[in-house]
């Protein structure tokens, strides 16, 4: 069995930005979504693949897809090169994007399953009994005869997920599964991923902006901040390294220099409103209290651990690290 | 479980072109399927589509109301070129008429579902959105063709007989590259869709008319450059025994293929540059 | 705020919309030109047969031609300005919403598609118009009296291709699909409005109907202003009464649509 079933190495992905810098005069500038990546994702593993928005998850997937073509280094999934053989590819691939459905809107979910079928040319034995299967986990059966129009999100988000899986993948990627849905539906989407994996040895990639997904799927975590790995481990070293502080937002009426104030540490400003830290096990109050005696504060929130908060931490660590 | 995947990877591929003509089946009857669905909206459109396409016709019949000849051509002979560049370009409207709908896939992120499956996207974007409404150009056009062949007056030979539909199926791929350059085109700037529509509706309704109408570089221009010319005019000139545009010599009548042929390498080869400069939406 | 303004920023709102697709405005300032020259050429072939067709000279035809691609998108001859957003929220329920404004939902529409048909204008009918001065030989008046009168002319065509297309939306609320509507309305527009053919070319009866019908106000009036072949009160009274009478009509309907969303319970 090849081990490195997912292969990268040194993949860039540059894009030429032009920019509006005043009345028909615009300037190029280029953008590199994905900064000289590296990584290996052996046969029948589920990795998270986490980072803030714009920070390169997306450009990767696609780029392991097929949809983009790399600007630089060497990327292989299953030995072939995803950008060339496109379509060869695709027979081996599973793909779910959160956000865009690849049912037909207008038709029984049933009918989009028979798409599949004849599209990917799957034995009818082999058909059937997938599609039972999926059916049957991810509760679609009382749904196959329902235009998708009329699905929930999260019975959408499950029909998409049958409908990636049809064709026997050997790799599932998986942009935002749990986004937007309910409490029950990501429940049920993560029990059918890890059976998935556990029992057909599916590899599994996923990016999510929730930590739950990753804590209640993945062993292993790989952490992507402005196109660049910031951290790839099992998911107990990420822990460690950030969701030990909570953050305070402070929207102020007006810009002021960083605020300071004992138990908790600015970490960002942008014009009138200001980051915070401070440690989760403190508690939020009497530091409300404070800021709202001694600054003209309008409003706040309070944001619990986040992948976002993770990577500001990371990038501080590396930091401490660089100058010590 | 992994030799059954090897088992399937084994299944043998087809070529390409068969590849994408089987997905752009598929896809088509899917949409052909969704639009029954709203059964009413669906006569509706069929019988619009008939009456916006006829409106092209409809202008040229209310022009000939007025005058008996336009640039010295009578009503048969416009009919004539009308029919031949209706009905060629009413077929590649019906198989490749929705692209204007890639760059809404394009800004809206769905592009890239058709990019994983296991088909061509020209194809699957080709069949995007095919609707059935699109025989009514056809139809109106094959009409107005039909008049035409019995009412113009032309001592028909075998040859000029078989130049019929050799314009209607080469005028009807030198549209499609048209069509395919605009999607092309649409991938660099999305927003820009309607670019096409100058030159395929825009073309059309040009081809509708005698090239005597048309200032010289104006034909120049719709020869060489953006060569409609071989849709109908020059063809059709020789089939009615008119002078060619632009003094062309003779044997130009029978270059359509030729140039249809010129005209789809060219269209595949602007397709494959633009899915390359493909850079997908931010997120 | 007060109700003018209110309006005038719904106006400036509508205009910001459509400023913001600019590829798509030159995308269409490109296909409005080349069809203006397509029919340039096909009325120079015409009025070359038979001169004085429908009282223009060839200058004056040709003027004609691109007057109507500049009004294309500012009239939405074929459809496609607020209605079809009007359509989609009485479809989906969300004028409910609408009606509970403290604002006439008459005139708030009234005011985008005002603002609407201002930016089309500017930033994609003057172009083609331009362009068309530039390279044919046109009828254009010189005196600073003709162009202000054109104005006038336009403003009430504003009026009148908005009073149609309301009216056309409204119908939603009974129909509840738009697509049979707007492909009526497409044909109609295309036709009736002059876009093809000068209603002063048609021929007989035929031409009777379609100069007395509201479209007649939108390019043919607006064209004969300019041109001085009308008397522009004329003109004026005629688009007046057909302004007055669409939005009066307009307003019945929708207080008619409003009582039943309200009995409907919304």
């Amino acid at each position: 069995m090849d081990e490195h079933f997912i292969q990268l190495d040194r993949v860039e992905k540059v894009f030429d930005v032009r920019k509006k810098t005043g009345f028909m005069k615009r300037e190029r500038r280029q953008v590199r979504a994905v900064d000289s990546i590296s990584f290996a994702v052996a046969r029948g593993e589920m990795v998270g693949y986490i980072g803030p928005n714009g920070a390169g998850k997306s450009t990767t997937i696609k780029m392991l897809t097929g949809i983009l073509t790399p600007s630089g280094g060497r990327l292989r999934v299953a030995g072939i090169d995803p950008s060339r053989e496109r379509t060869r590819l695709a027979h081996r691939i599973g793909v779910v994007f959160g956000q865009r459905t690849t049912l037909w809107w207008d038709l029984p979910l049933i009918d989009s399953y028979k798409l599949m079928h004849r599209m990917y040319r799957i034995p009818d034995a082999r058909y059937a009994e997938n599609l039972a299967r999926c059916v049957e986990l991810l509760e679609l059966g009382a749904l196959l005869d329902v235009p998708v129009r009329q699905l929930s999100l999260g019975q959408r988000m499950r029909g998409d997920i049958a409908a990636a899986l049809l064709h026997d993948p050997e790799v599932l990627y998986l942009d935002e599964p749990t986004i937007g849905l309910d409490v029950i539906s990501k429940a049920k989407v993560r029990e059918f991923l890890r059976e998935l994996n556990a029992e057909r040895g599916t590899t599994v990639l996923l990016t999510t902006h929730d930590l739950q997904d990753i804590e209640q799927l993945c062993s292993r975590v790989m952490v992507i901040d402005h196109g660049r790995l910031m951290y790839d481990g099992p998911l107990t070293g990420l822990h460690e390294a950030g969701e030990s502080e909570r953050t305070l937002v402070v929207d102020l009426e007006r810009e002021l220099p960083p605020i300071e104030v004992p138990d908790a540490r600015t970490v960002r400003v942008e014009g009138p409103r200001q980051w915070l830290t401070f440690p989760a096990s403190a508690s939020a109050a009497p530091l409300v209290a404070r800021i709202a005696a001694e600054y003209p504060m309008v409003d706040l929130s309070v944001r619990e651990p986040d992948i976002e908060a993770v990577i500001a931490k990371m990038y501080a660590e590396q930091a401490e690290k660089a100058v010590s | 479980m992994v030799e059954s995947l090897r088992l399937r990877d084994g299944t043998r591929e087809l070529p390409r072109w068969r590849e994408g003509l089987r997905a752009y089946g598929l896809i088509a009857g899917m949409w052909v399927r969704s639009s029954m669905t709203y059964r009413a909206s669906f006569v509706i459109t069929v019988v619009g589509n008939l009456l916006v396409t006829g409106l092209d016709f409809a202008t040229i019949l209310l022009m000939f109301s007025r005058v008996d000849s336009l640039g010295g051509w009578s009503l048969p002979e416009v009919a004539f070129l009308y029919g031949l560049s209706a009905t060629a370009f009413g077929i590649s409207d019906l198989v490749l008429g929705s692209m204007d709908v890639l760059g809404t896939r394009i800004r809206d992120g769905s592009f890239d579902t058709l990019l994983v499956r296991p088909a061509p996207v020209l194809a699957q974007i080709g069949a995007d959105h095919f609707a059935l409404r699109r025989l009514g150009r056809i139809t109106q056009g094959g009409l107005v063709l039909g008049y035409a062949l019995v009412a113009v007056d032309v001592n028909w030979t075998v040859g000029k007989l078989l130049l019929v539909p050799v314009m209607l199926v080469c005028g009807a791929a030198i549209f499609g590259a048209l069509f395919v350059a605009g999607a092309a085109f649409q991938i660099v700037a999305q927003d820009a869709a309607e670019v096409q529509n100058a030159f395929t509706y825009g073309g059309n309704t040009l081809l509708s008319y005698p090239p005597v109408v048309f200032g010289k570089d104006f034909v120049r221009g719709v020869t060489f450059m953006l060569p409609l010319a071989f849709v109908n005019w020059v063809p059709a000139s020789y089939v009615l025994g008119r002078p060619y545009p632009l003094d062309l010599p003779p044997g130009a009548e029978f270059a359509s293929p030729l140039v249809a042929l010129v005209c789809c390498a060219l269209a595949g080869l602007a397709w494959r540059a633009g899915l390359k400069s493909y850079r997908s939406t931010g997120s | 705020m007060g109700a003018g303004r209110l309006y005038a920023a719904v106006a400036a709102g509508g205009f910001r919309r459509y400023a913001t697709y600019r590829a798509a405005t030159l995308a269409g300032v490109f296909t409005n030109t080349v069809f203006g020259v397509v029919l340039v050429y096909t009325y120079l072939a015409l009025w070359d047969e038979r001169p004085h067709l429908g009282g223009y000279d060839q200058a004056e035809a040709v003027t004609y031609v691109w007057l109507g691609q500049c009004l294309y998108a500012t009239l939405a001859i074929q459809g496609g300005g607020f209605e079809k957003d009007l359509m989609e929220r009485i479809r989906t329920g969300d004028i409910a919403v609408d009606l509970y404004r403290p604002a006439d939902l008459q005139l708030w529409w009234l005011a985008s598609d005002f603002g609407r048909a201002m930016f089309q204008m500017l930033g994609r009918g003057v172009i083609p118009f331009a362009v068309g001065a530039l390279f044919f030989k046109m009828a254009l008046p010189t005196d600073v009296g003709s162009w202000a009168a054109l104005l006038v002319a336009l403003l009430l065509a504003v009026l009148v291709s908005f009073g149609i297309r309301f009216l056309a939306a409204l119908s939603t609320f009974w129909l509840l699909d738009g697509t049979g509507v707007n492909q009526a309305m497409m044909i109609l527009g295309i036709f009736c409005s002059g876009m093809v053919l000068p209603l002063n070319a048609f021929p007989g009866a035929l031409g009777e109907v379609v100069r007395a019908l509201p479209w007649a106000a939108q390019i043919q009036l607006p064209a004969d202003v300019l041109m001085g072949k009308t008397d522009p009160l004329h003109a004026y009274a005629f688009q007046a009464a057909w302004a007055v009478a669409l939005l009066a009509a307009g307003r019945l309907l929708q207080s008619v649509a409003t009582r039943r969303v309200v009995v409907q319970g919304g």
